[in-house]
């Protein structure tokens, strides 16, 4: 079953000029179960439920392509750096154990 | 008072590591007092870019040196380069060795990126090394690797 509440979250400067080197910071709600913590109640191990990949696709190319691993922590941060060439879309997903994948789309703004 | 004189067992496998081509990086990550998990991390960096020696450098770890909690812990790893069609970094991998498991993320990346840079959070689950390695576009492989304390662990929840 696809989480709902994921919220994908992401950030870029507002001004971005051609050539630019800039930060993208993401951010998702999620919370990586790890596989080895234990309910209190029962005392079972509760599944492993992590995002095992995240890709970042900039005007139709991808960017970025992260895999990750139960080690990263819950509400998992992500950034990193583009270099801006046109003004056009950046497209985020992140796949989770399921194979259940989120998408968050902006648009990049690039000036000159 | 007395010599301290390693064990001969641990004499014969640093030997036996060195021999097998492990490098130079087995040697020094390995404590004397070997555990299993620091050469898990090494067997899967080993998995990860075969037979290459990598070179400690150009790879820098922005880590807290003590972590109150280690559920979350922020990690910049930044690579010199200069992220050119001729010469960049190809991927940026993160493990850890004193995890369960010692992979924490790989991240892909190519001159469209700009800097080879990636900024993470962490679980730790207690004191140990994070090690970040580094992939060039000439085959090249950097490592960077920093010791950080860890006050109350964060694998279990």
């Amino acid at each position: 079953m696809p989480k709902k509440n994921i919220k994908p979250r992401v950030r870029v400067p507002k001004k971005i000029k051609k050539g630019e080197v800039f930060e993208v910071k993401t951010l998702v709600e999620h919370p990586m179960e790890t596989g080895m913590r234990k309910e209190k109640k029962t005392g079972k191990k509760v599944p492993q439920d992590i995002i095992k990949e995240f890709n970042v696709i900039y005007n139709g190319k991808e960017v970025i392509k992260a895999i990750w691993h139960p080690a990263m922590s819950a509400n998992p941060y992500s950034s990193f750096y583009l270099v801006a060439k046109e003004s056009g879309p950046l497209i985020f997903s992140w796949t989770d154990d399921n194979s259940d994948t989120y998408t968050k789309e902006i648009t990049i703004n690039v000036e000159g | 008072m007395g010599v301290k004189i390693p064990h001969p067992q641990l004499i014969n496998r640093r030997n036996f590591l060195k021999v097998s081509g492990i490098g130079t990086l087995t040697l020094s990550v390995i404590p004397l007092n070997a555990q299993a998990t620091p050469e898990s991390a090494l067997t899967a960096i080993r998995e990860l870019i075969g037979s290459k020696t990598p070179k400690e450098a150009r790879v820098k770890l922005i880590l807290t040196e003590i972590a109150e909690n280690g559920g979350t812990v922020p990690l910049k790893v930044s690579v010199e380069s200069p992220m050119s069609e001729q010469d960049h970094v190809k991927a940026i991998h993160v493990f850890t060795d004193g995890n369960p498991f010692p992979e924490v993320a790989s991240y892909f990346m190519g001159p469209h990126n700009g800097r080879a840079y990636l900024s993470i959070r962490l679980r730790l689950l207690k004191t140990q090394n994070v090690i970040a390695v580094a992939e060039m576009s000439n085959g090249e492989v950097y490592l960077g690797r920093k010791n950080i304390k860890v006050t109350i662990g964060g694998c279990g929840g």
